[in-house]
């Protein structure tokens, strides 16, 4: 999130799309009901079914799933040709003024962009997607909006084919619907009004996700609705501790705090920095990743310790780099999709799951099943068992058509400890920290994560220590400092992420003042050094435990500007910033955009109100030559148009799921992303096409009375929603005999489950480019283990391991199936 | 006197059913009621936690009776509420969230370490010992067999996939971050994921 829940009440209009917050993240959709309540704002909900949040929203508009991006366009298009932006924001806060490189298109007819070669299905030359540099380097500017090639008028050109008929005709929804949805959401593109977007995993997957939020971070800035009160793109995410792993480095890509992983390619610390460390696109620009010597080099001292010394690059070379896959020369990809992939290829012997469930909760069950199989040993420590846990059990492995005795797969299954059975941190989506305590001992034999993972390492130490083996360094040179080895005390831990002072700081502008004293916790960014004199192992979470002590614990609920900010309850990574990029909450004169909703002011030399995400003592009219309010990037402001950082182009260009039930009306040669991610490796790898019989779009969801896989073991919850069912529309019902209650069967190319059909009104038989398209949805929860009605009923049994190019995450929303009778 | 929630509660209580039950029975019946109508939450320690499901993260309050000291045993969660100090939830929770009590105390949790031999079709009870003894010996043997030292132009690379951990979507920040130091910065290992992309 930009913002975070408690802002949601400052909003004027709120849009909910690709996101059920009523159902799922129903504690937090009070703000929503708070800002319709008290500033009479207005919801949008659109959906592929009329949920939850339908049933309260002011307008709600029915789309096809996976047509978003087609609606967001629309709306891009909408506030362009009709005014409906805010030309002040967007000439100094976004790139709108930036002149894009001569040689950039994009091909309307074949919906590819410059640099597509045919022959190789690939963007083989991605130099184009940049801007014109002056003889410094830096982009060329025109603020008047009026070249032909800066981004303002590209995106003019680029959106104006998404007109209310053609977005009408791809979502399948009306125009009328469509014309009203955009009337109320661009309305906010006037100073004083701010809409936000509350999204979840109904836009992230897809085999466009990111160009997805990417559509919706456009328009909000267009809209100047960005780095507002009550605006901002919200990802609601969906687990307790998400954001938090994320920030901690749980990607095979990045560390903790979003720094890149280092490759093969970067032999020495001073080549990795140079190919990571951005260079400022604009003069003045604050280019905050500059720091990321700075960063890295105190998260090695964190790993460490003593052993990462200047003379060996800090210990640079005992972290592992990502190898190059000899095929591409493209780093190798360990994301979880190619995980499974490789794993089923026998390329792995070992795996370890703290918590997860990937027979349940990724993408194709078979798959996933079929490569446990392979395995020489499997770790998993749980509160409950799980189907990963088990997947050698008969009626799990029939799914594969193997047999208990066939599967020489170990399996260790460790007892562990829930959330109220340890204290530590959670991070929620709104980049809230908070402290939990522990309550009780876990049952059992059962113990905490930290005590699982201290033991096995310390155990692989010794024996490395013992017998030697093979590049022992980096497991003897491990940093592991906690009073109680065994079992660290999580407060320790941290106190470590944040970081400390290994010997006096001195201040970089006068070395005779001291910043901080050996031995003193972080509490600013910038009191990190690139010389080993500090330690932090997330530079990100600085400020969380500072010599105050544990602000993740704070509990003031004082809120005195009444703006919903509660700086003094827990901490709000970063620097306990509570709306990301506020500096465009002002005008470039520093007077806020809405006087009576002030985010900062500048009052005597310095902002006032949240942190600022800005240079603290930076006058208003730096804005205006280069020091721009996006303070990570290096030009300084938003980027709308991306320049080659994304696979699939600059813009979001609509592109249909790769299992759909029709071409895509833009452009039929090119109808999905062409540069998804298909797995053609095992014999699971199938996609159904409507020629095969598979013509019905399907969609999953969650349900609010369940969480994920685990409620299910909660005999309450199940007594709530005690069994798995398949929402089919009533026209769809009567076509193939279907009655509420019945028992069908939903196949997809991946398999097939089996549930009730709950015959409804709530997905209505859609029109898309002149046929009639049905869509049928289905909840998740289901598996084969836990209290009520089990098997049969494991949605991701039919989703397919197609990957959006970015983030990698599968399209579980929006494949194709056929529906019978059982 | 200061008067807080629970006390407040009691107050309430008492109120509501003193003084006309002096009067039909003949003698106050006041602390024989009590008995039968304190709150189940009057002599349980109150400890602040967060709901593990969705990422609003409301706060909770955990009832657990005893006391916390150490020779204080069988203790059990007997009560989970929404804490209403919270500017997030303000005291209320969703369906999953009041059940949070049953999630916790509940006849299927884990409690024993159970182990799967190859090709068998049954789990064994094993000891703690035993199993990180065991686990760590995989591990090293894996990593001993398969660490890629330098990849396929020569370069240095020390890294490790053919064990992959993945998890922490409801593990705390502390923990994601120990696995990763322990894992990746120590043994080397390249696949490490968790929810997010999923």
């Amino acid at each position: 999130m930009t913002n975070g829940w408690t802002d949601i009440a400052n909003a004027d209009v709120i849009v909910a799309m690709g996101g059920n917050p009523a159902e799922n993240h129903p504690v937090g959709f009070r703000f929503v009901m708070e800002a319709k309540r008290k500033r009479n704002a207005k919801l949008v909900c659109v959906d592929p079914r009329f949920n939850r949040t339908a049933a309260v929203a002011d307008h709600f508009v029915q789309i096809r799933t996976g047509t978003d991006i087609a609606f967001l366009n629309g709306l891009i298009n909408y506030a362009l040709q009709n005014g409906r932006y805010h030309e002040e924001y967007i000439k100094y806060y976004t790139n709108a003024p930036f002149i894009v490189k001569e040689g950039y298109e994009f091909d309307e007819k074949e919906g590819v962009f410059s640099g597509w070669d045919e022959s190789k299905k690939a963007y083989v030359d991605k130099s184009t997607w940049d801007y014109e540099r002056d003889e410094q380097g830096y982009a060329r500017v025109d603020l008047t909006l009026q070249h032909p090639r800066c981004v303002f008028q590209l995106m003019k050109k680029f959106f104006a084919r998404y007109t209310p008929e053609v977005v009408a005709q791809i979502c399948g929804c009306s125009k009328e619907d469509f014309l009203k949805a955009a009337d109320i959401i661009t309305s906010t593109y006037k100073p004083d009004k701010a809409a936000t977007f509350l999204y979840a995993l109904g836009w992230t997957h897809h085999s466009h996700s990111v160009q997805l939020i990417h559509a919706a971070a456009m328009l909000q800035l267009l809209l100047g609705n960005v780095g507002v009160a009550g605006g901002g793109v919200n990802a609601l995410r969906g687990h307790a501790n998400i954001q938090g792993g994320t920030d901690c480095g749980m990607a095979y890509h990045n560390t903790a705090g979003y720094i890149p992983i280092p490759k093969a390619a970067h032999q020495s610390l001073k080549a990795y920095l140079e190919a990571h460390t951005p260079k400022p696109l604009r003069p003045n620009a604050m280019n905050f990743w500059q720091y990321l010597d700075r960063f890295f080099v105190s998260q090695l001292k964190a790993f460490y310790g003593d052993h990462a010394t200047r003379d060996n690059d800090f210990g640079y070379h005992l972290h592992p780099k990502l190898p190059e896959d000899p095929q591409t020369g493209q780093p190798e990809n360990w994301s979880w999709a190619f995980i499974f992939d490789h794993m089923h290829q026998g390329k792995m012997e070992g795996f370890i799951s703290f918590g997860m469930n990937p027979v349940n909760n990724g993408p194709h069950s078979r798959k996933v099943i079929a490569a446990l199989a392979k395995l020489k040993w499997l770790v998993v420590a749980e509160t409950f068992p799980t189907e990963t846990a088990n997947f050698w059990k008969p009626e799990i492995l029939q799914l594969v058509g193997l047999k208990p005795q066939d599967v020489q797969t170990e399996v260790f299954l460790l007892p562990a400890a829930n959330f109220a059975e340890k204290d530590g941190t959670f991070t929620n989506s709104g980049r809230w920290i908070q402290w939990k305590w522990k309550a009780i001992d876990p049952p059992g034999e059962a113990k905490p994560d930290q005590e699982i993972i201290a033991r096995l390492f310390l155990k692989v130490r010794e024996l490395y220590q013992k017998e030697g083996g093979k590049f022992p360094d980096p497991i003897l040179a491990l940093n592991w400092w906690y009073t109680n080895p065994t079992n660290p005390s999580l407060e320790e831990v941290l106190k470590e992420i944040n970081g400390w002072a290994l010997t006096d700081v001195p201040d970089e502008k006068d070395p005779t003042k001291v910043v901080l004293k050996a031995g003193d916790q972080l509490s600013a960014f910038l009191q990190l050094r690139a010389d080993g004199s500090t330690l932090s192992g997330n530079w990100l979470y600085i400020g969380v435990y500072t010599n105050a002590g544990n602000n993740a614990q704070r509990r003031s609920t004082e809120d005195p500007t009444g703006m919903g900010f509660f700086h003094h309850w827990s901490f709000n990574w970063p620097a306990n910033r509570r709306i990301m990029y506020n500096r465009c909450s002002a005008d470039p004169q520093g007077r806020p955009w809405d006087p009576s909703r002030p985010v900062l002011v500048w009052k005597n030399g310095k902002w006032v109100g949240d942190v600022p995400d800005y240079k603290a003592d930076a006058p208003p009219e730096a804005v205006t030559t280069g020091l721009g309010p996006f303070i990570m990037l290096p030009e300084g402001v938003a980027r709308l148009f991306v320049p080659g950082q994304f696979a699939d182009g600059p813009f979001p260009e609509f592109y249909e799921p790769l299992e759909s039930p029709v071409k895509n009306v833009l452009h039929p040669s090119h109808s999905s992303n062409p540069v998804a991610v298909v797995f053609k490796t095992t014999r699971y790898d199938r996609l159904g096409t409507p020629d095969e019989g598979y013509d019905i779009a399907c969609t999953t969801y969650r349900l609010t009375e369940h969480f994920h896989y685990w409620t299910k073991n909660n005999p309450y919850n199940v007594q709530l929603q005690n069994e798995f069912f398949i929402e089919v529309p009533e026209e769809l019902a009567q076509k193939k005999g279907i009655k509420n209650g019945d028992m069908v069967r939903v196949i997809s190319a991946r398999g097939e489950v089996r549930g009730r059909a709950m015959v409804t009104k709530r997905i209505r038989p859609m029109i898309v480019n002149g046929r009639t398209v049905y869509q049928i949805g289905m909840p998740i929860h289901w598996g084969f283990l836990g209290r009520g009605k089990q098997e049969g009923g494991l949605a991701n049994i039919l989703t397919p391991t197609v990957l959006d190019p970015n983030s990698f995450a599968p399209e579980y929303k929006g494949f194709l199936v056929k529906l019978e009778k059982a | 006197m200061e008067l807080t929630r629970r006390s407040f509660l009691k107050l309430g209580l008492q109120l509501g059913a003193g003084g006309a039950l002096v009067k039909a029975f003949g003698f106050d019946v006041r602390p024989a009621l009590a008995q039968t109508r304190t709150l189940k939450i009057d002599r349980t320690t109150e400890t602040r936690s967060i709901c593990p499901y969705c990422s609003v993260s409301c706060s909770v309050i955990i009832h657990t009776l005893g006391d916390k000291a150490h020779n204080v045993t069988g203790t059990t969660v007997v009560h989970v509420e929404g804490d209403p100090d919270s500017p997030i939830n303000r005291g209320t929770l969703c369906p999953k969230g009041i059940t949070l009590k049953q999630n916790i105390v509940n006849d299927l949790r884990l409690t024993k370490v159970l182990y799967r031999a190859p090709g068998s079709d049954r789990w064994e009870e094993k000891s703690w010992d035993w199993a990180i003894e065991q686990i760590a010996r995989r591990i090293k043997d894996t990593r001993d067999r398969h660490l890629i030292e330098q990849d396929h132009k020569g370069r240095i690379v020390h890294a490790l996939t053919a064990i992959g951990v993945i998890g922490g979507c409801t593990d705390t920040n502390e923990n994601n971050y120990l696995i990763t130091k322990a894992f990746r910065a120590g043994l080397g290992i390249i696949p490490l994921e968790q929810q997010s992309r999923i």
